[in-house]
């Protein structure tokens, strides 16, 4: 049938990019933080354009995270970003500002672009909408479930890409809140380093067990969830659906990690696609994954299977 | 669409020296049911915006049925004053079938606005209720002119800001878009950026973007760090040798909240006016007649005063001790003049109660015999000191004397809730005026 999924990554450096590559990641989601949000690293313009050229030849997409919440002040300089992104010869951009949508529509014409909401992309009139409006990805909700997902698929009129693996975020300020709370106690931040490297997290007064990873950086604060999706076990449910893209989320996690990760994915995957109807979910592959998995935090399916109320 | 009461005035240009005419903005207030809508209009609402049974985030209020809306419409035309329904869901799969028929019977009670996130509900109003305007929704976290400009090509006359955008920046979006402009000038507010918070989802598997919030942000929760060097990327094989995190707080501390203190804009009329907010917006559905009321006429009282006198305007003491008394929590002016910081987020123990409770509503007044007729509301008795306040200005302080009920016998107290009871009263008074009366708790 010619079904491809593709495995995409977010990573923090070239090389990361390079062994996720080589473990069978097909595309990338790279950028930087002033365009982009919760990035596991910085690819600036002359490292996307590397990453692009050792991509290409490999058959490999690079996208770039242009899914901020746009300001004034970012408006000025967002042009000439997306045209250097044409330049490069980007293989799709991330947006989930309206701004960047009617740029990238004049500048770009034939370049994919992929809405991201994170938390609000959450039905399939949605989806479309932004599809009749530019838009040929959508990056689905998190807090979706597996029958949800699957409805959704033969009602969308462009590509869906899920996350199948990693943290989510789960909670974005503009305000700093770690700056503020440690000033307000008395013994304010004075080296500034509260941001991804510090390894800050929160535990709730009622939940003793989880951790919530919180960070901050120019856009504000990010506070993360205390598990780890892992789908691999249901993946053939979202391949039988006809998922396009399938992500690993890399932000928080060692490289090695990731790694492991892609490597169970791109089994499954290529599993799938050799034979849909032999294909059965090997226990075995989730074990590379489970020796890294930090123990503080569980490896769930998320909100797949979580029966939410309002 | 234009705002119902614009009183095109001369003044000198304050704010970036562009405005030469204000336009009047429009009071835009909380109802959680038909009759706090009903008292939201009294005191002086321009418009109210309420939830209907579907399709809002406020899953726990009291949301208005199709007939109480008709009621609740025709109750605000005597006013001038219009109704909006909040449909400010992000709506999943198993929502998208009823949108349609809603939004149609939403036109049929002759709502005049849907304040809208959800593009899918956006593109459905076009057709199925082509005379509602749609404004959108905070809950899309609209910060910039482009995006604002997007909607306006989009066909939406009016876009509620998110709440980060500052007076600099709104001057900015109104300089480059012909466009309504919406903006909380008072309430609680959601210290994330709105739309862009699950911990509801993550703690309690209630969905904040369809309306469960339970309000996490406010919990308590103890920061830590991993121990790691400083600066430095540690992988997590290295995280894990070191099991205990090092905790960023000691026991006398409070401990770490996300939770905002709530918005007030009081102070900064003639700014939110010159800058050119077309429409002030009041948080609060779930928050008391007693809130509303008061909340409503102080500012409908300060914009009415700035709109007849820019040149002599001040900002009154006595609207803010009426604020206060409505008030559950400190108050600050949110990002308009600057990114909150250390002083703007609660972190004290407990919130304060609310000082003033609401003790009844004046029904009835005997001009010849001072006597008022009150519905009671909450518990008085002989001695009690209250207050009287209603629209216009109407404000006295005054101690209870001698309670009957409607047949003239002498009572010793007021108990029953919605009884009928007649007192003397100092000043004269008018139909929904209100009486409220210190909080015994304090």
């Amino acid at each position: 049938m010619g079904y491809k999924p593709e495995l995409l990554a977010t990573c923090g450096t070239l090389d990361e990019l390079k062994a996720l590559a080589e473990a069978g990641c097909d595309a990338f989601l790279l950028g930087e933080e002033k365009y982009g949000m919760r990035l596991p690293g910085e690819f600036s313009p002359e490292l996307i354009a590397e990453a692009v050229s050792f991509a290409r030849p490999r058959d490999i997409k690079i996208y770039v995270c242009v899914n901020n919440l746009m300001d004034n002040t970012k408006l000025p300089d967002l042009p000439g970003y997306l045209q250097k992104m044409g330049e490069i010869g980007v293989d799709g951009i991330e947006f989930g500002d309206p701004s960047v949508l009617m740029h990238a529509r004049k500048l770009l014409p034939n370049m994919p672009l992929h809405w991201n909401a994170e938390m609000t992309s959450t039905n399939h009139g949605t989806a479309n909408y932004w599809g009749r409006r530019g838009a040929t990805r959508v990056v689905l909700a998190r807090e979706l479930n597996m029958d949800e997902v699957t409805a959704m698929m033969p009602e969308l009129e462009v590509e869906a890409q899920v996350q199948v693996h990693g943290m989510t975020n789960i909670y974005h300020s503009k305000r700093s809140l770690v700056h503020s709370y440690m000033a307000n106690q008395g013994r304010p931040v004075e080296d500034d380093n509260v941001g991804l490297s510090r390894g800050l997290y929160l535990i709730e007064a009622e939940r003793r067990d989880e951790r919530f990873p919180i960070y901050e950086d120019s856009n504000g604060t990010h506070i993360m969830s205390s598990g780890d999706i892992c789908i691999l076990e249901d993946l053939h449910l979202l391949l039988e659906a006809g998922v396009q893209s399938f992500k690993i989320e890399g932000i928080l996690k060692s490289p090695a990690y990731n790694v492991a990760a892609a490597r169970a994915y791109r089994k499954a995957i290529d599993a799938f696609v050799a034979d849909p109807q032999e294909y059965a979910f090997d226990e075995a592959w989730l074990d590379e994954i489970r020796d890294l998995q930090d123990p503080n935090r569980e490896l769930s399916f998320g909100f797949f299977y979580k029966e939410q109320v309002y | 669409m234009e705002t119902t009461q614009q009183t095109p005035i001369q003044t000198k240009p304050q704010h970036k020296g562009k405005r030469y005419r204000l336009d009047k903005p429009e009071l835009l207030a909380p109802a959680g049911n038909l009759e706090k809508l009903k008292f939201a209009v009294h005191y002086g609402a321009d418009a109210v915006y309420i939830g209907g049974q579907k399709y809002g985030l406020r899953s726990n209020a009291d949301n208005f049925s199709f007939e109480e809306m008709k009621e609740g419409v025709e109750f605000a035309k005597k006013y001038g004053a219009k109704v909006f329904v909040a449909t400010n869901i992000y709506a999943h799969e198993e929502d998208l079938d009823g949108i349609a028929e809603y939004l149609g019977k939403l036109q049929e009670a002759g709502i005049a606005a849907i304040i809208t996130a959800d593009p899918v509900i956006v593109e459905t109003a076009k057709t199925a209720a082509p005379e509602i305007e749609v404004h959108l929704s905070t809950q899309q976290s609209t910060l910039n002119w482009q995006a604002v400009q997007f909607w306006k090509e989009e066909g939406l006359p009016r876009v509620v800001l998110g709440r980060e955008t500052s007076l600099e920046e709104i001057a900015e979006i109104k300089a480059n878009v012909d466009i309504e402009i919406e903006s909380f000038v008072h309430g609680a507010m959601c210290s994330s950026y709105s739309g862009r918070c699950v911990l509801s989802n993550h703690f309690t598997d209630r969905d904040s973007n369809r309306g469960g919030c339970c309000q996490s942000c406010r919990w308590k929760y103890d920061l830590f760090e991993n121990p790691a060097p400083e600066g430095e990327w540690v992988s997590e094989e290295q995280q894990f040798d070191d099991n205990e995190g090092n905790p960023l707080f000691k026991p006398e501390d409070n401990a770490f909240t996300m939770g905002s203190k709530d918005l007030c804009m009081l102070g900064s009329i003639p700014d939110l006016i010159e800058v050119g907010i077309d429409s002030f917006k009041v948080e609060g559905r779930m928050k008391s007649i007693h809130y509303v009321a008061t909340v409503v006429n102080v500012y409908r009282q300060a914009i009415d005063s700035y709109m007849a006198d820019p040149e002599n305007y001040v900002l009154k003491p006595e609207w803010m001790e009426e604020l206060n008394k409505a008030a559950n929590r400190p108050l600050n002016t949110g990002f308009f003049y600057d990114t909150p910081d250390h002083e703007d987020h609660i972190y004290e123990p407990e919130e304060k109660a609310v000082p003033y409770d609401f003790a009844g509503l004046v029904l009835d007044y005997d001009e010849a015999a001072g006597i008022a007729t009150i519905q009671q509301r909450n518990h008085f008795k002989p001695g009690t000191e209250i207050e009287f306040f209603g629209p216009d200005g109407t404000f006295f302080k005054q101690t209870v004397g001698t309670i009957w009920d409607e047949e003239g016998n002498e009572l010793d107290a007021a108990r029953h809730p919605m009884q009928h009871v007649r007192i003397k009263v100092d000043q004269p008074l008018r139909y929904f005026d209100m009486m409220r009366k210190r909080n015994a708790k304090k």
